[in-house]
């Protein structure tokens, strides 16, 4: 408002003023001090949470002291550890992962067909559309009666809903990937002679790897939780079970330390997937790339 | 042989109409421009938005398909993009985001069959160091301010030795300092190897510094309204007492002519 009272002088110099030293202040950079780096790292705060949650897991279930309920933290460890000596877990455990690998491999070939199908034409560009709409809001485990009905009980079902789990996730994100790439990549692809295949490879492809991964995430996810879910309606084929069956089978002989840890071997094949392979994997690609912060 | 030596043109844009669709309508881009581009020339498209300076650049790299006249390189019609007319855009992601400045400039080598892995990656460092980017060749796209992509796509251009680089609003997304900077080492660049540049731009000032010849287009559809030569150094014209850069004004707003309008375009 007052302008004219302003408390710089009009004479003021206008030639360029020395830099200060920054000395002055005393600090212009300096290393944390190792609090403040510990309290930054997530693994360490949420390992902290972890460990509080652990304490109070152990507390209330001594205070219930009912096993048949609520078992102690320390039961269930006992539990998982006679369990991985003597019944066999980790068994059972790969045999849910060996199915699980057929049914995502499966899954994932079937997609890539369906995405070749939806990008050569219009027409398969919609028929893709329609199926994965369609598809895609119906759980897998819905279809297990089918799948029961169709491939009896065995191995042959379960990869069935895996499929139906894997499917749709992936060809949903990849096609929608595909469909993002900017136009200018596009352009400059096409610039350097690509055409076909090699164009897919190594511009399409790349481009859209974000929304790949995630869909590979998603039907991850799907996969794991359908699996465990089919296994307790019936998990029983050539002798042995696989995870789900652990837990139902522990249900039944009211092992209740058992059935969690049956539970907890789910949570911790499920953290060390999503968290180990494809964290890596998006570190060293769409994190490294700047893609995805 | 002789046909080109009589013309000395490169780059040969006949009568040429540009369309194309919209979601609910067909636009003609241009009308019946012509224009030739002669060896070493730095040739400026400048106009104001609309005027489908964008169109015709993309209809030479191939883009495009003409609907009336032709576009011809060194005697050969334009009929598909191709790695003899090498493109750089305006936006900033048009650097492959999964490769370093290194790979991107030896990609495009690679991937047109233009040179070997070996032989490719000396060029791309030639040039790499041309754009004075070498102590970055090892870094990726995303670690690189928005002036040094820019570089990397023009280092990237120059090593397929293209017959003619076409830009396309190269600097319009940089700050007005990177800008001028910009313009001076592509001016360097250009006194260096002599490339033949089409460049498109909307400022008129970068359009009298950057280019030799500039074509003025008209809007709605583009058709040529003039066509003048540049010494880069904005003189006065003895024979009308303008500056080529308030002639072309001149000449783009005569219709108009108002003050609102002129402070549009830079």
């Amino acid at each position: 408002m007052s302008t004219e009272t302003t408390h710089h002088p009009i004479t003021e110099s206008q030639a360029a003023r020395p830099v200060q030293p920054t000395t002055d202040y005393g600090v212009v950079e300096r290393p944390l001090s190792r609090w403040e780096r510990l309290y930054s790292s997530g693994a360490l705060r949420k390992a902290l949470i972890l460990a509080a949650l652990a304490l109070v897991w152990e507390v209330y279930a001594r205070q219930l002291d009912n096993s048949l309920l609520f078992p102690t933290l320390s039961a269930t460890v006992v539990a998982l550890y006679n369990g991985i000596v003597s019944s066999g877990l980790l068994v059972k455990a790969g045999f849910s992962i060996k199915v699980l690998l057929m049914g995502y491999a499966a899954g994932l070939a079937l997609a890539t067909l369906l995405i070749v199908i939806a990008m050569t034409s219009r027409l398969g560009n919609d028929f893709l559309e329609t199926l994965t709409s369609m598809f895609n809001p119906l759980p897998a485990i819905a279809l297990l009666p089918l799948a029961l009905l169709w491939f009896g009980i065995g191995n042959a079902s379960l990869v069935f809903v895996l499929i139906h789990s894997v499917l749709w996730a992936v060809a949903l994100n990849t096609h929608a990937g595909f469909v993002a790439v900017s136009n200018t990549l596009r352009m400059v692809g096409r610039n350097y002679g690509l055409t076909g295949v090699r164009y897919i490879m190594k511009i399409l492809i790349p481009a859209a790897f974000p929304s790949i991964l995630t869909g590979l995430k998603m039907g991850w996810a799907f996969a794991w939780r359908t699996l465990i879910a089919a296994e307790l309606v019936f998990g029983v084929s050539s002798g042995t079970g696989g995870l789900g069956w652990f837990i139902y089978e522990n249900k039944n002989q009211l092992e209740i330390p058992a059935v969690f840890a049956g539970l907890f071997t789910v949570i911790l094949i499920g953290l060390l997937v999503e968290n180990l392979v494809f964290k890596t994997i998006e570190v060293r690609t769409v994190r490294k790339w700047g893609m995805q912060s | 042989m002789l046909e080109v030596c009589k013309q000395e043109s490169l780059l040969d844009v006949r009568s040429l109409t540009l369309q194309y669709k919209t979601k609910d309508s067909l636009v003609m881009a241009t009308y019946r421009v012509s224009f030739h581009v002669a060896k070493s020339d730095r040739y400026v498209l400048l106009g104001p938005s609309g005027c489908g300076k964008s169109s015709l650049l993309k209809a030479v790299g191939g883009y495009m398909k003409a609907t009336e006249g032709s576009i011809r390189l060194n005697g050969a019609e334009v009929h598909k993009p191709g790695p003899d007319r090498m493109m750089v855009f305006q936006e900033f992601d048009q650097l492959l985001p999964w490769k370093t400045v290194k790979q991107n400039v030896m990609f495009a080598l690679t991937a047109s069959n233009a040179l070997p892995e070996k032989a490719a990656e000396e060029r791309a460092m030639h040039y790499i160091h041309k754009v004075n980017l070498t102590k970055f060749a090892d870094s990726l796209p995303h670690q690189l301010s928005g002036g040094m992509k820019q570089r990397v796509a023009i280092a990237r251009g120059m090593a397929m030795e293209p017959a003619i680089l076409l830009m396309d609003e190269p600097f319009a997304a940089l700050d007005a300092l990177t800008r001028v900077k910009m313009q001076d080492e592509l001016l360097q660049l250009w006194e260096d190897t002599r490339f033949t540049v089409l460049f498109v731009t909307h400022s008129i000032a970068e359009a009298v510094k950057v280019g030799n010849r500039i074509l003025l287009l008209s809007p709605h559809p583009g058709q040529v309204k003039a066509e003048l030569t540049s010494t880069g150094r904005d003189d006065v014209d003895p024979s009308n007492g303008l500056r080529l850069s308030e002639h072309i004004h001149k000449l783009l707003f005569a219709e108009s002519s108002s003050v609102e309008e002129s402070a549009h375009v830079d």
